[in-house]
C-alpha cells in the first residue's frame, strides 16, 4: 500500500460512479470494482500532528464500497464477527444510501459503530470470511466492511440524531459496573435499560478504560468516545469516577452492605508485562501503558499546557508487534522522537496489529526490526539509557499457538544507540479485584474464571472482556459487556 | 471533586490541607495514600500520603512540601477551592501490631506520612521511640504531635540550628546498640532510607521503607512506579508503599526518581518556586 492522496481518491471513485450502471450489476462486475482506498492525511504532515490520520471514505466510495457485496446467501462474513451483525444488510442499507437503516441494523448488535469501526481487526474476523476476498484470491480485497461501518455511524452522529434508547419503568434494583472500559459501558447501557439503577465505577478521572488513556487521538478522537458517553450519561447511569474497587470500597461491602443487588467486573487487562531483562529499571524505558497515558490521557502531546512531563528521546525503541507497540510508536514520532525503531522477534507475517496500522506506522517513516530481540538495555553512568543490545533470530518449529517460534541466532548480538525504550509486550489482568475478593475464582495468569453466562465464582457477581479473555479487543469485551448485562436482567427478573 | 476545607501553612514551603473526601475517610489505614489532580484535563496526579482522616467529618487530611509545578498548583488552594479528582485510598496498609518496641525515623517531609504510622504503632501497644530530623530548624514539622506520641523522641538537624546537630542514622545507630529494639519504620528521601537500612542491616532489626516512586495512576497499569526489592521487579502503588528496606534497591529507585529531571526543572526553577511560595505567604 502506497499512499494515495484523499483528493485523487475521491476523484478516481467519482469517474467510475458515473461509468457503472448499478441497476443491473452481476457478481462479476461487482468483483470487478476495485476496493476503495481509506483516504488519509499526508504521512510527513500527520506523523507530527495529533489529529486522525483516517479521514474516512467519501460518500462515492462508501456507494462503491457497499456495491462490492454480493449479498451472499449464507452470509460467512456474520460467522466471522464476534457479534454477528448483519453485515450484507448493514452493507445493502448503505448501498442504497439509507444510512439510518443501516447504521440502526448494526446498532442491534454493536453499541459502538463509531469505535469499532475504527478500531476492530477486520482483517482477522469479518474480512477474513468474505467471499469477494476469496473471490479475488486476496483477503486484503474483501469488502471494507469496518469502513462502512464507520462512515454511517459517523454519518448519525454528525446528523446529531442518535436516538436514545427506551428505558424500561424502574425495578428498585440497583447494579454495579466496575470498570468503564466497552465491556462496562455496554453492560451499563445494557441493565440500564431493564429499568435497574446502575452505578458505574472508574477509577480514572475519566471514562473510557483504553480507549481513552491507550488508543491514541490519531486513532480514535476522543469526541467520539465522549458522544457515547454522554449518551449513557442522558440514559440515567450514575457515574463514580476516582473509584478504585478493592481499595476504595471493596467489591463484598458493595453487595453486602450497599445494597448492590448484582456487579459486573470489567476491570481490563492493565498490567504491564516486562521483559525482566538487564537494564530496565534505568531512566527513560516505560510500559508503553505508562508512555501512552501520558501521552493521552494526561495530554503531554500539548507539551506547553499539560504539567504532566513524557520522554521525547530522539532515538526511540518500541519492544513488541501489536497494536500497543504499533500505537507506542506512532505516538513517539508526534512527541517528538526523530527516529523510531519497533523491534520485533518475529517476522511482519506473525505480527498481531492490525493491518492498516502497520501500513500506516511505514508510511510515517518508522523503521522495523523483525526476528530480533533485545538482550539487555544499556545506560550511561546517570543510568540513562544510551542503547539496547539485540540478538537475531529465525523462524524454528511451530509451537502450540500454531505460530513458527523464534529461536536465537547464537552469536549475533548487535547495539543499537538509543536514548529512551517503550516496552510494549502486552498486558496481564489487573490483580486488585481478585486479591481483595478472594471469593472470586481466577486461572493461573490471574484472569477472573467465568462461565457461559459471564457468571463468576462469587454469587450475583459477572464478568467480562479482557479480565476474562486476557488482552483481546474493543469489540470482544463489548459482546461480554453485553451477555453479562443479559444474565443479570434475567436474575434480576426472577 | 473534594473541597479544601482547611489550609494551613506548616514551614516555609510545607502546607496542609483537610479536603472533603468521606468514602476515602472511612475506609483509609495508616500507610495509605491518594493521587490527587488539581484539574482534569492538564494536571498531572500526584501522590499524597493520607497524614490523617476525620471519620465523622468525612475528611482526610495531606501534608506536603512546595517541590514543582503540581504541588505549587495544590498550595495555591484556599478554603473552599476545589481538588476535582482524589483517589483512593491507594496501596496496602502497614501492617500494625504488638510487637515490642518500634523506632520510627522521618526525615524532612516523611514526617507527614511517618505521623499516622506512628499513631498506630503507639495504640496497638508499643513502646515508640521517634527520631525526626531536617535539614534546618524551620523546616521541621508535626513536632508537637510526634512529641506526643513517643516514649522517646529525638530531634536531629544537619546544621545544629535545633536539637541534636547530626544525620538521623547516628542516634539511630545508638539506639540499636542498646539493644532491645523490634522494628525500624525509617521515611523520608531515598537517600535517608537507604542509610537507615544499612544502620539497622548488621544489628539484624527488621526495617520497613515507604518509598516515594513517580507515579502516574496508582492502580499497577503503568510501571511508572516500578521497583526492585529482593531482586524482584515490585510496582509501588500496588504492592506498597512500604517495604522491607533491606531488600529494596535504593540505587536505582533514587535514578529512576529523577527520570523526569530535565523536564521538571524547566516547569520550575527553584527560585521560581520559592519565589512564588513566598508570595503565597505575602498574601496573608
Ligand atoms: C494501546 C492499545 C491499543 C489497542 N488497540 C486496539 C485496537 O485497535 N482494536 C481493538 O479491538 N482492541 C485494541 N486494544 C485492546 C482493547 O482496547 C481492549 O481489549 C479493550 O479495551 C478491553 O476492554 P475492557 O472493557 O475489558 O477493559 P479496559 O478497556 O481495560 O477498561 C477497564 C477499565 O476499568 C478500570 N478499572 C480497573 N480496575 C478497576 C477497579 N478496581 N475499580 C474501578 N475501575 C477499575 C480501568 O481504569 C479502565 O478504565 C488495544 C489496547 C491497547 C492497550
Ligand atoms: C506513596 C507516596 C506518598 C507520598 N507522600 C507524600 C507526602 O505525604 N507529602 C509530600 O510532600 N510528598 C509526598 N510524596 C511525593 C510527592 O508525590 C511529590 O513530591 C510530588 O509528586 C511532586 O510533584 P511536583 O509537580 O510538585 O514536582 P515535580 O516538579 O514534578 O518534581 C519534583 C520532585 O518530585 C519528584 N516527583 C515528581 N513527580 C512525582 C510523582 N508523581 N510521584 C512521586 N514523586 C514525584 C521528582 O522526582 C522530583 O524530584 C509521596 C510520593 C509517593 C509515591
Ligand atoms: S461475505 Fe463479503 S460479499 Fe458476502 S455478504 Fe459478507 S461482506 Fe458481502
Ligand atoms: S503508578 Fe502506575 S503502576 Fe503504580
Amino acid at each position: 500500500m502506497s499512499y494515495i492522496p484523499a483528493d485523487k481518491l475521491r476523484e478516481e471513485a467519482q469517474e467510475l460512479i458515473n461509468k457503472i450502471d448499478f441497476s443491473a450489476l452481476k457478481p462479476k462486475d461487482r468483483l470487478a470494482i476495485p476496493m476503495q482506498e481509506m483516504p488519509a492525511q499526508e504521512p510527513s504532515v500527520r506523523a507530527k500532528n495529533i489529529q486522525e490520520v483516517a479521514i474516512g471514505y467519501f460518500e462515492e466510495q462508501v456507494k462503491l464500497e457497499a456495491e462490492r457485496c454480493l449479498q451472499c446467501k449464507n452470509a460467512p462474513c456474520i460467522k466471522g464477527c464476534p457479534v454477528a451483525i448483519d453485515i450484507p444488510g448493514f452493507i445493502k442499507a448503505a448501498a442504497e444510501g439509507d444510512y439510518q437503516k443501516s447504521v440502526n441494523i448494526i446498532k442491534r448488535n454493536s453499541m459502538l459503530p463509531a469505535i469499532c469501526g475504527r478500531v476492530c481487526p477486520q482483517e482477522t474476523q469479518c474480512m477474513a470470511e468474505c467471499t469477494v476476498g476469496k473471490s479475488l484470491k486476496d483477503m486484503e480485497k474483501s469488502v471494507a466492511i469496518g469502513r462502512i461501518e464507520r462512515f454511517v455511524a459517523d454519518w448519525e452522529r454528525e446528523q446529531g440524531r442518535m436516538s436514545l434508547p427506551e428505558i424500561a419503568p424502574a425495578t428498585g434494583k440497583k447494579v454495579a459496573i466496575i470498570g468503564s472500559g466497552p465491556a462496562g459501558l455496554t453492560a451499563a447501557a445494557d441493565v440500564r435499560k431493564a429499568g435497574h439503577e446502575v452505578v458505574l465505577f472508574e477509577a480514572f478521572h475519566k471514562l473510557g478504560g483504553v480507549m481513552i488513556y491507550g488508543i491514541p487521538e490519531f486513532r480514535l478522537p476522543k469526541v467520539i468516545l465522549d458522544k457515547e458517553i454522554d449518551n449513557l450519561l442522558s440514559m440515567g447511569v450514575t457515574i463514580k469516577k476516582n473509584f478504585l474497587v478493592g481499595r476504595t470500597r471493596k467489591l463484598s461491602d458493595l453487595i453486602e452492605k450497599d445494597g448492590f443487588d448484582a456487579a459486573f467486573v470489567g476491570t481490563g487487562a492493565g498490567l504491564p508485562n516486562f521483559m525482566n531483562i538487564e537494564g530496565e529499571g534505568l531512566v527513560g524505558v516505560s510500559s508503553a501503558n505508562e508512555f501512552l497515558t501520558r501521552a493521552n490521557l494526561m495530554k503531554a502531546y500539548t507539551p506547553d499546557k499539560a504539567d504532566t512531563p513524557i520522554f521525547t528521546g530522539k532515538k526511540t525503541a518500541v519492544v513488541g508487534g501489536g497494536n500497543v507497540a504499533m500505537d507506542a510508536a506512532r505516538m513517539a514520532l508526534r512527541v517528538g522522537a526523530e527516529e523510531v525503531y519497533v523491534i520485533y522477534r518475529r517476522t511482519e507475517k506473525e505480527m498481531p496489529a492490525r493491518r492498516e496500522e502497520i501500513a500506516h506506522a511505514k508510511e510515517e517513516g518508522i523503521t522495523f526490526l523483525f526476528l530480533t530481540n533485545p538482550k539487555r538495555i544499556i545506560g550511561d553512568k546517570d543510568g540513562k539509557v544510551t542503547g539496547i543490545e539485540c540478538l537475531k533470530y529465525e523462524l524454528g518449529e511451530p509451537d502450540d499457538s500454531g505460530r513458527r517460534k523464534p529461536v536465537e541466532i547464537k552469536g549475533s548480538e548487535f547495539i543499537l544507540e538509543m536514548d529512551s525504550v517503550i516496552m510494549a509486550l502486552g498486558n496481564s489482568s489487573n490483580p486488585l479485584i481478585s486479591q481483595t475478593t478472594p471469593e472470586i475464582n481466577v486461572n493461573r495468569w490471574g484472569n477472573i474464571l467465568a462461565d457461559g453466562d459471564q457468571k463468576t465464582s462469587m454469587e450475583r457477581v459477572y464478568a467480562g472482556g479482557d479480565i476474562v479473555l486476557g488482552a483481546a479487543t474493543v469489540i470482544l469485551a463489548m459482546g461480554e459487556g453485553r451477555k453479562a448485562a443479559e444474565s443479570i436482567n434475567k436474575l434480576l427478573a426472577e | 471533586m473534594s473541597k479544601v476545607l482547611k489550609k494551613t501553612q506548616l514551614s516555609r514551603d510545607v502546607f496542609q490541607l483537610v479536603l472533603e473526601a468521606p468514602e476515602i475517610a472511612s475506609e483509609r489505614r495508616a500507610g495509605q495514600f491518594v493521587i490527587l489532580q488539581a484539574d482534569s484535563d492538564y494536571s498531572e496526579r500526584i501522590p499524597l500520603t493520607i497524614a490523617d482522616a476525620d471519620e465523622a467529618a468525612g475528611s482526610i487530611t495531606v501534608i506536603f512540601q512546595v517541590v514543582g509545578k503540581s504541588t505549587l498548583k495544590l498550595a495555591q488552594l484556599d478554603a473552599g477551592d476545589v481538588v476535582e479528582n482524589v483517589l483512593g485510598p491507594l496501596g496496602m496498609p502497614t501492617h500494625i501490631e504488638k510487637v515490642g518496641t518500634v523506632v520510627c525515623v522521618g526525615g524532612g517531609i516523611g514526617v507527614a506520612p511517618l505521623h499516622p504510622i506512628a499513631q498506630a504503632m503507639k495504640k496497638a501497644g508499643n513502646r515508640v521511640i521517634i527520631i525526626m530530623g531536617a535539614r534546618t530548624k524551620e523546616l521541621l514539622i508535626l513536632e508537637d504531635e510526634m512529641r506526643a506520641i513517643a516514649d522517646e523522641f529525638i530531634v536531629c538537624t544537619d546544621d545544629g540550628s535545633y536539637g541534636r546537630k547530626d544525620l538521623v542514622t547516628a542516634p539511630l545507630k545508638e539506639i540499636c546498640e542498646k539493644g532491645g529494639v523490634d522494628l525500624a519504620v525509617a521515611i523520608g528521601p531515598a537517600i535517608m532510607m537507604k542509610f537507615c537500612a544499612e544502620t539497622t542491616r548488621p544489628f539484624g532489626v527488621k526495617t520497613y521503607a515507604s518509598l516515594n516512586t513517580i507515579m502516574v495512576d496508582g492502580t499497577g497499569m503503568c510501571g511508572g512506579c516500578r521497583v526492585t526489592v529482593g531482586g524482584k521487579t515490585k510496582f509501588v502503588c500496588v504492592d506498597g508503599p512500604e517495604f522491607n528496606a533491606h531488600e529494596v534497591d535504593f540505587d536505582n529507585m533514587m535514578l529512576r526518581q529523577r527520570s523526569y529531571k530535565p523536564q521538571e526543572q524547566e516547569a520550575n526553577h527553584k527560585c521560581r518556586l520559592q519565589q512564588a511560595v513566598d508570595e503565597l505567604q505575602e498574601q496573608k
